[in-house]
């Protein structure tokens, strides 16, 4: 029955440590480089009877723990003080301080994790996860009280008979042999493993919510969360009418704010004078309001024709020779105020961005009315850029 | 000459040695005095920054002494004598403690009744520090120590001749009695020797970074010595790179272990950011000092850390001897630095000092005199413990 099968190794068991310690050095001695010792716990000086080198997991364990040092390190920075630049505690945007014990744990993360997969990659060749010797008599032997020593068929020197005699010799108890498995499936892969480890997964991040987030939930520090006061937007019944904000007296003025004189009159007496300079910074600001507030009913251009056409009264154009004529501080209150069908933007449109709204308006008009003198400008400027823009 | 079954051949150490460590102990002692009659305010400074490295020498080298009986270890049991040989200091300390008691004025400031009625805070701790609660502590705890140091190594040589097994147990159960009191009593010596010096400012965990450093000179001290010892034959043959791998090992360990104690001293204090705690890293970081602190940061750990992290480099007994005297000298740094910045909080400008060189001179001669005449008496390995030869087996 046997026959058939491909045999993988020969195995044989020993008592005692000094026994497979010697045993070790003689299989070297030997000759055979394919072997292996199992052992139920550490033997002391089995690295040098086996003649193995230094094992290079070290590195990997060096390699993935500086990898994930430096790329923790560097997340937070980018993440603290380039992407999000935000103050924690008082502390500057790079506090690197802060990063260290992370930094420490995830090094040391990395690290382990790295070993622990580098191990099982290169011991049972992921990823397959099992070994011939699994599912052995022999594994079961030395993981109780034996030592295994078990030289592969693979070996240069292996001689079936020769082993065997030779194990003998060397005063083996018993003497098996490992034969390689019919086919070996990839195991991890298979739908039941997957599920498997959903179900566990589930499992284990359920019974930790719900220990920690319900059964044994203790609040920390809530004297700072449930103060006695009543927070914005919330109900009350201190109050009459139920709303812990409230609403300042009438006629209530900011310190420092000066109301619009001309509050809800058409016609502003001593229209205000534009406190702003067109210049690029604020043209820039007023495009991106006009395009923003004004443009649905005057149109991109406040040339009148808009998406708005027929679902509301269109917004005349801002081109007609009496805008052109209105001074700003007209302007400003027809925004402030609103004028028959247009509402009033006062509170949509801070002051400043009102007024540079009306500083891009008049740049649109000029748009349209060029002088003689502009044009010569453009030409001066399309020299010095090389670009030829009007022809 | 006697030779016994494990193999070891009693040889004395050449007098060359007597003649070198007496030499270096007279002429330190000698100039250390002179330093005494011109400044007695600096020279106790400087004479405090060794007294401590000498009691990290002494009582860190105990506490490997037992912690290899608590802990059942036997790779370590060839070189436990020379650990032993180091704790010898302890005795010592009871003496050298004497210039320090007669100075206290110069080093403390809260022995000045002006400076305790200005704070509050020092008001408060009077109970605690004042100086005759302060001497009692101090020479109890030297005292303590002494008793157990005396009971330790009293049955570790009695075993050398009488080979009695029963005497390693009962050093088992000094030494576990002895761990805790020492994890305590350390505590307070940091406390009280160089917490103290800026009494306004603490930190609980200064007696745990004193420690770490205390166990990181000690095995540096072993390791140097123990090497030497090795190179030229008067320890033992089957003593090899393995033992020395793993006394690497342990001072790698250290390294980190007082690198994460000193780094959460300094998080929580930097975190918190009170000026009550962040005075004392100011003052180590105005001036020159800075360059210092870092310095430690360097020398103390990325230094070792990074040079400790090969594994051929714990095997190579050469290697070991350079990072043994760096980690020696880097301690002694450490130390200088948690002392000597706190001069100002007495009123005094810190300045460098000649004598900050000489005390360690005469240091490390009166250990090598210490050293030289009890190998003289005594046997290198304790040829009388029974983990002594798996010890000498030791693999990796
Ligand atoms: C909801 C559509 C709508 C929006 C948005 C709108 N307007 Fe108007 N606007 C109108 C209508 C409609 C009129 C004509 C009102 C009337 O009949 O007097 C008008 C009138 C005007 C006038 C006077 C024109 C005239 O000939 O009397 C000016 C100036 C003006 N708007 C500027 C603006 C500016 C600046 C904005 C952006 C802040 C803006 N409007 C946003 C609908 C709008």
């Amino acid at each position: 029955m046997n026959e058939n099968k491909v045999l993988h190794s020969v195995a044989a068991l020993f008592d005692t440590p000094d026994k497979i310690i010697n045993a070790a050095r003689k299989v070297k001695d030997a000759g055979y480089t394919m072997f292996d010792v199992n052992t139920s716990y550490p033997v002391h000086g089995m690295d040098k009877a086996m003649g193995l080198g230094q094992s290079k997991i070290g590195y990997v364990t060096l390699f993935f723990g500086f990898a994930g040092a430096v790329f923790i390190f560097l997340f937070m920075g980018w993440s603290m003080a380039i992407n999000y630049p935000y103050i924690v505690g008082g502390k500057p945007f790079f506090p690197y301080q802060a990063f260290i014990p992370i930094t420490f744990e995830v090094t040391v993360l990395c690290g382990s994790i790295a070993t622990v997969v580098g191990m099982l990659a290169v011991f049972f060749n992921l990823p397959f996860l099992s070994h011939p010797i699994h599912d052995s008599n022999y594994i079961k032997e030395v993981s109780v009280d034996k030592f295994g020593v078990v030289i592969e068929a693979e070996d240069p020197l292996f001689d079936k008979n020769k082993v065997v005699e030779f194990l003998k010799n060397l005063g083996a108890g018993k003497i098996e042999f490992i034969y390689e498995p019919e086919k070996q499936a990839i195991k991890i892969l298979q739908p039941k493993f997957i599920v498997f480890l959903a179900v566990v997964a589930a499992l284990t991040s359920f019974s930790t919510y719900f220990t920690l987030n319900k059964l044994m939930y203790i609040v920390p520090f809530n004297w700072m969360d449930n103060q006695k006061k009543s927070n914005p937007q919330s109900e009350t019944n201190f109050f009459y009418d139920g709303y812990a904000m409230r609403t300042p007296v009438e006629g209530t003025v900011a310190r420092g704010f000066m109301p619009y004189p001309f509050h809800e009159q058409a016609l502003p007496s001593e229209p205000l004078a534009n406190p702003t300079l067109p210049t690029k910074q604020i043209l820039k600001i007023g495009q991106e309001k006009f395009l923003t507030f004004c443009s649905p009913c005057h149109g991109n251009y406040a040339e009148g024709v808009s998406r708005l056409m027929g679902q509301f009264p269109p917004g005349p154009t801002l081109h007609s020779a009496k805008i052109i004529g209105y001074s700003d501080g007209m302007i400003y209150n027809i925004i402030t105020n609103g004028q028959n069908a247009m509402p009033s933007y006062a509170y949509q449109i801070p002051r400043e961005q009102r007024w540079a709204i009306i500083d891009y308006i008049r740049v649109l008009q000029r748009a349209q009315n060029p002088k003689p003198s502009d044009f010569q400008a453009i030409k001066e400027l399309n020299k010095e850029s090389g670009k030829n823009v009007v022809n | 000459m006697s030779s016994t079954e494990i193999g070891y051949i009693r040889k004395e150490l050449p007098e060359k040695i007597k003649t070198i460590g007496l030499t270096l102990f007279v002429v330190g002692t000698a100039l250390g005095i002179i330093g005494f009659l011109i400044d007695p305010q600096r020279a106790s400074l400087s004479y405090l920054v060794t007294f401590m490295f000498l009691v990290s020498i002494g009582v860190g080298s105990l506490f490997l002494v037992a912690l290899e009986y608590a802990v059942g270890a036997d790779w370590s049991t060839p070189f436990r004598r020379i650990s032993e040989f180091l704790a010898a200091v302890i005795p010592f300390l009871i003496i050298l403690v004497i210039p320090l008691l007669f100075n206290l004025k110069y080093i403390f400031p809260w022995t000045h009744k002006s400076i305790v009625d200005s704070s509050v805070m020092l008001r408060g701790k009077t109970p605690y520090l004042n100086i005759p609660f302060f001497i009692i502590r101090s020479i109890g705890i030297f005292l303590i120590w002494w008793v157990f140091y005396y009971f330790i190594i009293r049955n570790s040589r009695k075993q050398d001749t009488t080979k009695d097994q029963y005497l390693t147990k009962k050093n088992i159960n000094i030494s576990s009695g002895f761990i805790p009191v020492f994890g305590i009593s350390i505590t307070a010596i940091a406390f009280d020797w160089m917490m103290s010096l800026e009494p306004n400012w603490f930190s609980t965990i200064f007696g745990v970074y004193y420690f770490s450093g205390t166990v990181w000179c000690a095995l540096a001290a072993l390791t140097l010595i123990v090497i030497l010892l090795n190179e030229h034959g008067y320890l033992h043959s089957k003593i090899k790179s393995e033992h020395y791998y793993t006394l690497g090992l342990l001072m790698f360990a250290f390294t980190v272990f007082w690198a994460y104690i000193a780094f959460s001293q300094y998080l929580l204090i930097w975190y918190a950011d009170l000026p009550d705690e962040t005075i004392w890293f100011m003052h180590r970081w105005v001036g020159g000092w800075k360059v210092v602190s870092l310095a430690i940061v360097f020398t103390h750990f990325i230094f070792p850390f990074f040079y400790l992290l090969s594994y051929n480099v714990k095997m190579q007994a050469k290697k070991l001897k350079f990072i043994a005297i760096w980690i020696l000298c880097a301690h002694f740094l450490d130390l200088y630095w948690l002392v000597m910045p706190g001069m100002s909080t007495n009123g005094y400008q810190y300045s460098f000092s000649w004598m900050d060189l000489v005390f360690p001179v005469a240091a490390v001669g009166l250990i090598i005199l210490i050293f030289k005449s009890l190998s003289h008496k005594y046997n290198l390995l304790p040829i009388g413990d029974p983990k002594l030869q798996r010890g000498l087996d030791f693999h990796l």
